[in-house]
């Protein structure tokens, strides 16, 4: 009777040396969630979900304190994903079915408006404006995600989004559709 | 006789390749305005060199290379340069590319052409001659040759030379290596001094025996090998030829070079020839130009030469002709407009009719018959690539190595269900390729975006410490005054310093206020403004 208990507590006591060893050894650092929920965000660094960019909105969807369906870029796409990993139900974007991700834009400046204030250039999230004081400024169309945050910032409203064209290096192959057979 | 070593697969498709080789290769016109894209190759388009106006010569660069994987484009004829922009271009998208078009003068003045002794010549001088003579595979990838003829570290044990040209009706290579072996020897030569092979194999299907026989004759007096495979298609896709010839294995992912062997076209070996040996660039090509015309032939046509005009050369194109394939039947695409130019690539145009080429009945369910998987000359499972492509379950078709698919089509060939495998393959490739592009593009934001943040937080941090110096010296020095004024020398040379100046305006105030007081007759208009400055 005894030894048996004796022997149970001393199992007790090295398996429980096991585990605390193996949770101090084997830690995960910051929340994994995090990390994918951020990766299948698009990253524009737009602000619409509310948050200031995609790391914040990330860390609140992983701590279940945002809805999976705020990016708007991203459309039913991301939401979709977002809610398969987190196991959540799919909800469609801004709330009605059929928001695809919005077609990809970049920022253009009317380069004779532009009066150089340098007002663009801070809130640019990627730091694809260059320009400086009483400087025309122009846009890097490579790093820019279209995130349309120098929109409303401009004072004299020279910057419009236009939908990035599509071309020969980045066309892509359609899926195979074919004419059904007529009837009769 | 060398041992064959063949490979998984392959399908026996109707050859028609007579209808095109009988007659030599033909020289062509020149024609009144040439329209060379300036994507002619795989990797960065060519950067335009010349402007609108500016008068070009036969051979000048028109087009300089951008970065590493990237080569030059040429004028084909002497003229002048009239537009630079946007023309079609033979692409299965019917997307229009930057083009630049040249008015030719009629006169076709060469540039000075500058031959390099490329025995003695550095090796790098030599790919720097190739990549800004715009000298790319000929066989259809059109990848720059300079970088793939660098074997860096890399021993090369086998140089294999693919003239096996194994799709139905085209010719073009055929009738190179049989009027113009020895200049296709002459540029082996080149690619063997660049590469230092142990061996060097001439794959040619053996149903081209002019070809075979004067590669032969050719080749005597070098150590380079001319072996006949049998007919298969696709014996003349790059992996299978050296599987054919070598009994090798490339790798899923990566390179021929990665295991000790370089493979490249005929066409090629002889624009390398003409670009080291005569300092000429690649301005032209040979094509066939087959199936529903009057008289298939083959022609040297200048790059950027309409398609139109070539199709008129052999005759014109016959009035049940439906459409144009670009390419072979079996990989090429479908093109509608004509007026696109003559490419680096192209080594074929074909005219279609319904009756050459019936539609394809109208696709059946999968019956998973696993014929495709027989034919597949990657021993690829085309039967669930087609699954997952169907479905978009892009994840599951890359690792069963879509990317690993050469789309050659012999699954479409063999299925009896009629199922376009090949479209699949293709949409599904597209898919992923835009998806890496684009979570590579996220990352750079993320990237871009954090980069940013730190650079405020440093800002702000920065700013606050300077603040924090700027306060706590004038603490030091007003807490210095308070506790003594006398103690410290340099506060108290301040301080009289600062009780001279008062005295000192004091006296100035007192004596303005006796001016004012008795002021002289004739400034008594503005006696008050001058007590204000102090």
């Amino acid at each position: 009777m005894l030894s048996a208990i004796l022997v149970m507590i001393l199992l007790g006591v090295i398996l429980g040396a096991v585990l605390g060893f193996a949770s101090i050894k084997f830690k995960v650092e910051g929340n994994p969630l995090v990390e994918k929920v951020e990766a299948t965000l698009p990253q524009t660094q737009c602000g619409q979900c509310g948050f200031a960019g995609c790391r914040p909105y990330a860390e609140a969807v992983a701590a279940g304190q945002a809805e999976p369906n705020l990016c708007v870029p991203g459309g039913d796409n991301v939401a979709k994903n977002l809610a398969e990993l987190l196991g959540v139900e799919f909800k469609p974007v801004g709330g009605n079915e059929g928001v695809g991700p919005k077609p990809k834009m970049v920022a253009f400046i009317d380069e004779n408006t532009c009066i150089g204030c340098t007002a663009c250039i801070k809130v640019c999230p990627v730091d694809a404006i260059v320009g400086t004081t009483k400087q025309m400024h122009t846009i890097l169309a490579d790093p820019c995600t279209g995130c349309e945050l120098c929109v409303p910032a401009c004072p004299v409203d020279c910057i419009s989004m236009i939908p990035v064209q599509e071309n020969v290096a980045t066309w892509k192959w359609q899926y195979p559709v074919f004419e059904l057979k007529k009837a009769a | 006789m060398k041992t064959l070593h063949k490979f998984h697969g392959g399908v026996h498709p109707p050859e028609h390749k007579t209808e095109s080789s009988r007659l030599p290769i033909g020289a062509t016109p020149l024609p009144q305005r040439l329209i060379v894209p300036l994507r002619q190759h795989i990797g960065n388009p060519a950067t335009p060199i010349v402007k609108v106006g500016d008068p070009v010569l036969k051979g000048q660069m028109i087009g300089a290379a951008d970065g590493f994987i990237s080569a030059a484009v040429h004028a084909p004829t002497s003229g002048t340069v009239s537009a630079i922009e946007n023309h079609a271009v033979p692409h299965p998208s019917f997307l229009p590319d930057l083009c630049i078009t040249i008015e030719a003068d009629g006169e076709d003045r060469w540039i000075e052409r500058q031959p390099l002794d490329y025995r003695t010549a550095d090796p790098d001088a030599v790919r720097a001659l190739l990549r800004d003579a715009g000298i790319v595979g000929l066989g259809g990838a059109v990848f720059p040759t300079y970088v793939k003829l660098n074997p860096g570290q890399q021993k090369i044990k086998t140089l294999v030379l693919n003239g096996a040209e194994c799709e139905p009706w085209i010719t073009s290579d055929d009738l190179l290596m049989r009027e113009r072996a020895a200049e296709i020897v002459a540029g082996i030569e080149i690619m063997a001094h660049l590469m230092q092979p142990e061996e060097v194999l001439i794959g040619i299907e053996d149903n081209k025996p002019e070809a075979i026989a004067a590669m032969q004759a050719a080749c005597q007096g070098t150590s380079f090998k001319v072996v006949t495979v049998p007919v298969l298609y696709p014996s003349g896709g790059e992996k299978q030829l050296i599987k054919l010839l070598t009994g090798k294995e490339v790798p899923s992912g990566q390179r021929p070079i990665n295991i000790g062997v370089t493979c490249s076209n005929t066409g090629t070996a002889y624009t390398i020839h003409r670009a080291v040996n005569h300092g000429e660039p690649v301005i032209s090509r040979i094509v066939t130009i087959t199936g529903n015309v009057a008289r298939p032939q083959n022609f040297e046509a200048r790059i950027g030469t309409p398609l139109r005009e070539l199709i008129q050369l052999a005759g014109g194109a016959r009035a049940d002709t439906s459409h144009y394939i670009i390419g072979g039947p079996m990989m090429g695409f479908d093109l509608t407009n004509l007026g696109a130019p003559l490419t680096k690539a192209i080594n074929c145009v074909i005219a279609a009719s319904p009756a050459l080429f019936p539609p394809k009945p109208a696709a059946m369910p999968c019956i998973r018959c696993v014929q495709c998987a027989q034919a597949c000359p990657c021993d690829l499972q085309p039967q669930e690539l087609f699954w997952f492509s169907q479905s978009k379950n892009f994840d599951k078709a890359r690792a069963y190595n879509l990317f690993d698919c050469i789309e050659c089509g012999c699954c479409d060939y063999v299925c009896p269900s009629h199922i376009p495998l090949v479209s699949y393959f293709r949409y599904a490739k597209s898919e992923i390729a835009t998806q890496d592009r684009e979570k590579m593009a996220a990352e750079q934001a993320r990237q871009r975006f954090e980069f940013k943040q730190m650079r405020e937080e440093r800002e702000k941090a920065e700013k606050a410490a300077r603040m924090a110096e700027k306060a706590a010296a004038a603490a030091a020095a007003k807490a210095a005054a308070a506790a003594s004024g006398i103690e410290d020398p340099v506060a108290a040379a301040k301080q009289a310093a600062i009780q001279a100046a008062v005295e000192r305006a004091k006296a100035k105030k007192a004596e303005a206020a006796a001016a004012a007081a008795n002021p002289p007759s004739e400034q008594s208009a503005a006696p008050e403004n001058n007590t204000e400055p102090s």
